[in-house]
């Protein structure tokens, strides 16, 4: 696995990376563009905002501040309810015996594999009955389903590397298993936790199916998403605006892509090969 | 999931001699069942989820499709029990086999071009040069941004009059295209899906690269191969298991794709697939104006059956490279 690669000098491949990588980003080059143009310019599709202007944000910032703090909120309460619940669960799975195991981990496979839609079909009509349509809580739990099985596949692969004699050593000093994960495994794998919980976050704030089905009356507790869903949906669509809207709703994804990016690249690659 | 290491004999590698030896043989009882109860009990939260949240939910999707539920028998609850009716009306409807054949269009088309972008990308990328390890990164990020974000920018872009794509081909003198129209939208869709799923094939065939030993290429050059030999004989044949994963999961994650194809032209036109119509239909909007609950079953019935199906190839391709 870790092999020096000496570092090539090759000029041409940077500057070949760097052109594809802007051909790649471009589209979010132009979000940027056109959130910045003021309205009157944005119609002549200038490579550049020459009519420059804030006057999108300062519209934005006031109309769309509540739904992102429901955003945060969800996300939150998405990243403690899949950590409380994937975590003990990478445990067992990983570390003790676990009846009907091969089971749990087929059923985590599939788990993932199921559209968006039916669970939101399902979710729905259960919510109706329950009366928690257009709820917080029923969307942080719409939106844990999409975290959940990654984060046990998660937890139990690392975990599963955790040396026994470890843990049998905190046996024989009398440790019960409650307190061998609590104080021995759990910070452990503390560098897994930050993975499954960056994810929790990103995949709650970016949901757009579950909050345009189960919370769609919701009113001002709906999330980003929904907010910017209202723009694209008004009559007049005021393009500056919807783009603002769009680069503030990126923020997220943005600041933990940069202060943490081993994090992540650590969970995509762990998450789509490994299991 | 690599739990093999739960399947070894705990031997009694550790028993050192001498003083510890009673404790070591007492402490052994427990471990010869170890920790059942506490098994149990550290997974029932994930149990009790997985039926509350997963099991539930589902059983009530299908329980629909069997029903016949309509906006006023949904509120009341006792909708007759109409068999397979609904999924014979879904199947004979005249939208169904069009619906079909445009998911699988998009589908196909979509994996192909992310794969061979991504295969391309990763090779590219597969010996590290100035600035690559920053790039790779920057690769990632249309990956993560909330996917409306994505698609509405790519909806603006492919506007007809002032999309910046129609002023770019028009620099060349093509004429300008209307990319969200009923005919074209499945094309649109497809692109911007295509520029969405270059990440996740990036990502997964860049690691599959780092796997492949560096001695075979290095024998390889020394018997004079070319970089094209050598990527056809030793990249690309030592690449398949990754490959397999790779399409596996991305023909599963496209069938399913709702947000970017509702956001860019609320499925209407060419650009339905059975999960936007099914979205439709549930919900009552697009190309669905009246909310059509069992149908909406039923089309989601079959999305599920697909990916328990998937599942089941998925494990059985695992279980073959593990061989």
């Amino acid at each position: 696995m870790s092999r020096l690669r000496s570092v090539q000098r090759a000029p041409w491949k940077t500057a070949l990376g760097v052109l594809l990588t802007a051909v790649m980003l471009f589209p979010l080059y132009w979000m940027v563009n056109v959130s910045l143009t003021d309205r009157g310019a944005i119609r002549d599709a200038e490579l550049y905002p020459r009519a420059f202007t804030f006057e999108h944000y300062r519209v934005v910032l006031g109309d769309q501040l509540p739904y992102l703090r429901t955003s945060l909120v969800v996300g939150l309460g998405t990243v403690l309810l899949t950590l409380a619940v994937a975590a003990p669960a990478g445990y067992a799975l990983s570390k003790l015996r676990v009846p009907g195991r091969r089971l749990i981990g087929f059923l985590l496979i599939v788990a993932q594999m199921i559209p968006a839609v039916v669970m939101a079909l399902g979710f729905y009509s259960v919510y109706n009955d329950l009366g928690v349509l257009n709820t917080l809580p029923g969307l942080i739990l719409a939106d844990s389903t999409i975290a959940v099985p990654f984060g046990v596949m998660l937890f139990s692969a690392f975990m599963s590397g955790i040396p026994r004699e470890m843990l049998e050593a905190a046996h024989i000093d009398g440790a019960s298993h409650w307190r061998t994960f609590v104080s021995i495994v759990l910070p452990i794998s503390r560098n897994s936790a930050v993975t499954v919980a960056l994810f929790a976050f990103l995949w709650a704030w970016s949901d757009f199916l579950f909050a345009s089905t189960l919370n769609r009356d919701g009113g001002r507790l709906r999330p980003i998403t929904m907010g910017l869903y209202d723009y694209i949906g008004s009559q007049n669509q005021q393009w500056g605006e919807l783009m603002a809207t769009a680069v503030l709703a990126s923020i997220p994804t943005a600041l933990l892509l940069v202060v943490a990016q081993r994090y992540i690249s650590a969970g995509l690659t762990a998450g789509a090969v490994k299991d | 999931m690599d739990n093999v290491t739960e399947q070894r004999p705990t031997t009694t590698t550790w028993t050192e001699p001498g003083e510890r030896a009673t404790t070591v043989t007492r402490r052994r009882l427990p471990r010869l069942k170890p920790g059942t109860l506490a098994g149990i009990g550290f997974v029932a939260p994930l149990a009790v989820y997985l039926g509350a949240f997963y099991a539930y939910p589902l059983y009530e999707n299908v329980s629909m499709s069997l029903h016949r539920f309509t906006r006023a028998t949904y509120v009341t609850g006792d909708a007759p029990y109409a068999g397979s009716g609904v999924y014979r009306e879904v199947l004979d409807s005249a939208q169904f086999w069009p619906t079909v054949v445009q998911t699988l269009t998009f589908v196909v088309v979509s994996l192909v071009f992310q794969y061979t972008i991504g295969l391309a990308l990763a090779v590219f990328f597969e010996r590290s040069f100035r600035l690559s390890a920053v790039l790779r990164g920057l690769f990632l990020v249309p990956w993560l941004l909330p996917i409306i974000v994505s698609a509405t920018t790519w909806q603006w872009m492919m506007d007809a009059d002032s999309g910046v794509i129609n002023r770019l081909i028009g620099v060349f003198g093509v004429d300008p295209v209307w990319w969200l129209n009923s005919d074209n939208s499945l094309w649109a869709v497809i692109i911007a899906n295509i520029w969405l799923g270059i990440p996740f094939n990036l990502v997964i065939l860049y690691s599959g690269l780092q796997n492949i030993p560096t001695e075979l290429y290095e024998a390889a050059s020394i018997d004079g191969a070319s970089r094209w030999r050598q990527f056809r004989h030793i990249t690309f044949p030592l690449l398949k298991p990754v490959t397999a994963v790779t399409l596996l999961l991305g023909f599963v994650y496209t069938l399913k794709v709702v947000d970017i194809i509702w956001i860019m032209t609320t499925g209407t036109g060419k650009s339905q697939t059975l999960a936007t119509w099914a979205y439709s239909m549930a919900f009552g909007k697009g190309s669905s104006a009246v909310i059509k609950y069992s149908e909406a079953s039923v089309v989601g019935s079959i999305l599920l059956l697909v990916a328990l199906v998937m599942g089941f190839v998925y494990l059985a391709v695992q279980r073959r490279q593990e061989v």
